[in-house]
């Protein structure tokens, strides 16, 4: 079993690519809700302070000022944790982003589980259902710094409003150089015949590592990964479920409305066959270190093999 | 930068706003729904700003010069409506589907379908961020045109009012008025001497005094003294350094003595007969048409 690559964390390759796309991008302003520092707008402030807006902790503010500057051809880049992003400015992002389809970009540093011993008040893995569930958002999950430096490109690029998930920890290397990232396209990351693994985010990572640990036990995952949940690839999700007849979906997310539920939807009217929805139960998160969390709330690799292995013997 | 302000008197700007108010009755009356109290607490100052005190250019909605206007108390989108259209922005007869389906004119502003909304709005407070972001990206791309927010003074209980006036404050906006009709009711309010009776939000210079406690320039004008008002503006315009607000004092459903003062005219369909006796006081036999 080879290992994949340590790589940077997910919020380093934003800060790094925002500041360096604004090198020939005039429309690129960010917006910072006093996070700076950890989501790391911090690297964008420095290289274009004048195009840096501090709104101190004024989320719902901030997402309506940078509804008003997208009003203007602006590309605002808004960045706090994603709690404080869509629990606490929920009405700014319906009212004034979305229902206009403004052209500003949520950038929800922090999502997950793993938001470095915060606790629930902070750990936000709702967040892809609500703003699913919200008309005209786009909603996408990286797995690495690679493809969150392509899906920032495309994002600043792709009209009307769009909610990047981005996470704290360093995230492992999936993808190559040559990997290319598109909205609303599914990658196939892994061929396999016995089960189809939907996964999304930064669980892609460890739901590859998953496949790694069944094929020892001759279990063959085919895993596909959905950086896009909104628009869902539709006939990609459909094609792949339909090759082994039998789906499991892997989050870093609530299994209530999220990947699990956009593929159950999709899956319950294209191609109905056994499916099991892996990731955090309905619950609230809690403090801890990083590996305890994700064994605690079962989302490990060693314990994502498991629910795979379980749904397919 | 060109100017297109038409040069009409106050006294040109106070008939247009008692037209306007026959116009709002008339379609709150046809689409047996829609706010009246706050429509007409604004219509003087709305009048005067979309015939005096805006650069704009009503045939070219979206001019990219023009001064913004953002009505943040968007329940009074129907006064907005009417004034614009009496402006020339599309026709008066319009109004009649104000509420309809399918209508260019929603409930509230929505500015993916009505042609020279700058800002949908109507959730209270958020029309008011929006415009600060408006101002400071004004800033960044370092044009001159100058931005314009009314709030309602019941609007002003909102958080994010204070948000943003902390941040307008700490950036200096000082392309940016905002207007805060205190007309002394919001829809229920709190209970005065008896359940009929409501208290204003804001006593004496309550509202005034936290405007200037974040750091804002703070004018006080009767928002129905037609002049007084457009004076205002001058002076807003005129003033140097940050963000100013002008708190205009107002009376609620002004215009028809049985509105006036009352919170029940919020919103409210008038009966046949009250919808006479309002025509008449409005000097609605006078010329009520555009």
């Amino acid at each position: 079993m080879t290992a994949l690559a340590p790589g940077k964390a997910l919020r380093v390759a934003f800060g790094e690519t925002i500041a360096e796309l604004a090198r020939s991008d005039s429309r690129i302003v960010v917006l910072d809700g006093d996070t700076g520092s950890s989501t790391r707008t911090d690297i964008f402030e420095d290289e274009h302070p004048e195009r840096f807006f501090q709104m101190g902790i004024t989320e719902q503010n901030m997402l309506g000022m940078a509804a008003g500057m997208a009003t203007l051809g602006l590309v605002p880049i808004v960045s706090t944790f994603s709690c404080f992003i869509v629990s606490r400015a929920h009405d700014s992002i319906r009212v004034l982003i979305a229902q206009p389809k403004l052209n500003v970009k949520l950038m929800a540093g922090y999502a997950g589980l793993l938001a470095g011993m915060t606790g629930k008040t902070h750990l936000m893995f709702d967040d892809i259902s609500i703003m699913r569930a919200m008309a005209n958002m786009t909603v996408v999950a990286p797995v690495d710094e690679i493809e969150t430096r392509q899906a920032l490109a495309a994002i600043i690029d792709y009209p009307g409003p769009v909610y990047l998930r981005l996470t704290r920890p360093n995230s492992p290397i999936l993808f190559d150089d040559t990997y290319r990232f598109e909205v609303g396209r599914a990658v196939t990351i892994r061929e396999g015949t016995d089960v189809t693994v939907f996964s999304t985010g930064t669980q892609t990572s460890r739901a590859f590592e998953a496949a790694q640990i069944l094929a020892g036990e001759e279990i063959s995952v085919h895993l596909v990964h959905l950086p896009t949940i909104k628009p869902l690839d539709v006939d990609a999700v459909a094609g792949a479920a339909t090759a082994t007849g039998r789906v499991v979906t892997t989050e870093e997310h609530t299994i209530v409305g999220g990947l699990g539920g956009a593929v159950a939807e999709t899956l319950a009217e294209h191609a109905p066959l056994p499916m099991k929805r892996h990731g955090l139960q309905d619950v609230f998160g809690e403090s801890g270190p990083n590996d305890a969390l994700l064994e605690k709330y079962g989302i490990s690799p060693r314990k994502t093999a498991e629910a795979i292995r379980e749904f397919v013997t | 930068m060109t100017q297109t302000r038409p040069q009409y008197s106050a006294a040109d700007i106070a008939d247009i706003a008692r037209r306007a108010r026959i116009h709002i009755l008339e379609a709150v009356a046809h689409a047996k729904g829609g706010h009246v109290g706050g429509p007409f607490s604004a219509a003087d100052m709305l009048a005067a700003l979309y015939f005096r005190v805006l650069n704009i250019r009503p045939e070219e909605p979206d001019w990219p010069d023009r001064d913004r206007f953002v009505l943040s108390k968007g329940h009074s989108s129907i006064a907005l409506y009417t004034i614009m259209a009496m402006r020339g922005y599309f026709p008066v007869a319009e109004l009649q589907t104000f509420d309809a389906i399918n209508s260019r004119l929603q409930g509230h502003p929505d500015m993916t379908v009505t042609p020279g909304v700058d800002m949908s709005s109507g959730s209270l407070g958020l029309g008011f961020a929006a415009a600060l972001g408006i101002a400071l990206g004004a800033r960044v791309q370092q044009r001159g045109f100058t931005t314009f927010v009314m709030l309602g003074d019941g609007e002003c209980n909102e958080g994010i009012v204070w948000e943003g006036a902390h941040v307008a404050n700490r950036y200096q906006l000082d392309n940016l008025i905002a207007i805060i009709d205190h007309n002394k009711l919001q829809q229920f309010g709190w209970r005065g001497e008896t359940t009929s009776e409501r208290i204003t939000p804001y006593t004496g210079s309550q509202l005034a005094d936290r405007w200037k406690a974040f750091g804002w320039q703070v004018l006080e004008v009767d928002g129905h003294d037609v002049q007084a008002f457009l004076d205002t503006m001058d002076q807003a315009r005129a003033a140097p350094g940050g963000p100013v607000a002008v708190v205009a004092h107002t009376i609620k459903g002004k215009g028809v003595s049985y509105m006036e003062g009352n919170y029940k005219w919020h919103s409210r369909v008038p009966t046949d007969e009250e919808f006479a006796i309002a025509m008449d006081e409005l000097g609605a036999s006078e010329g009520g048409g555009a």
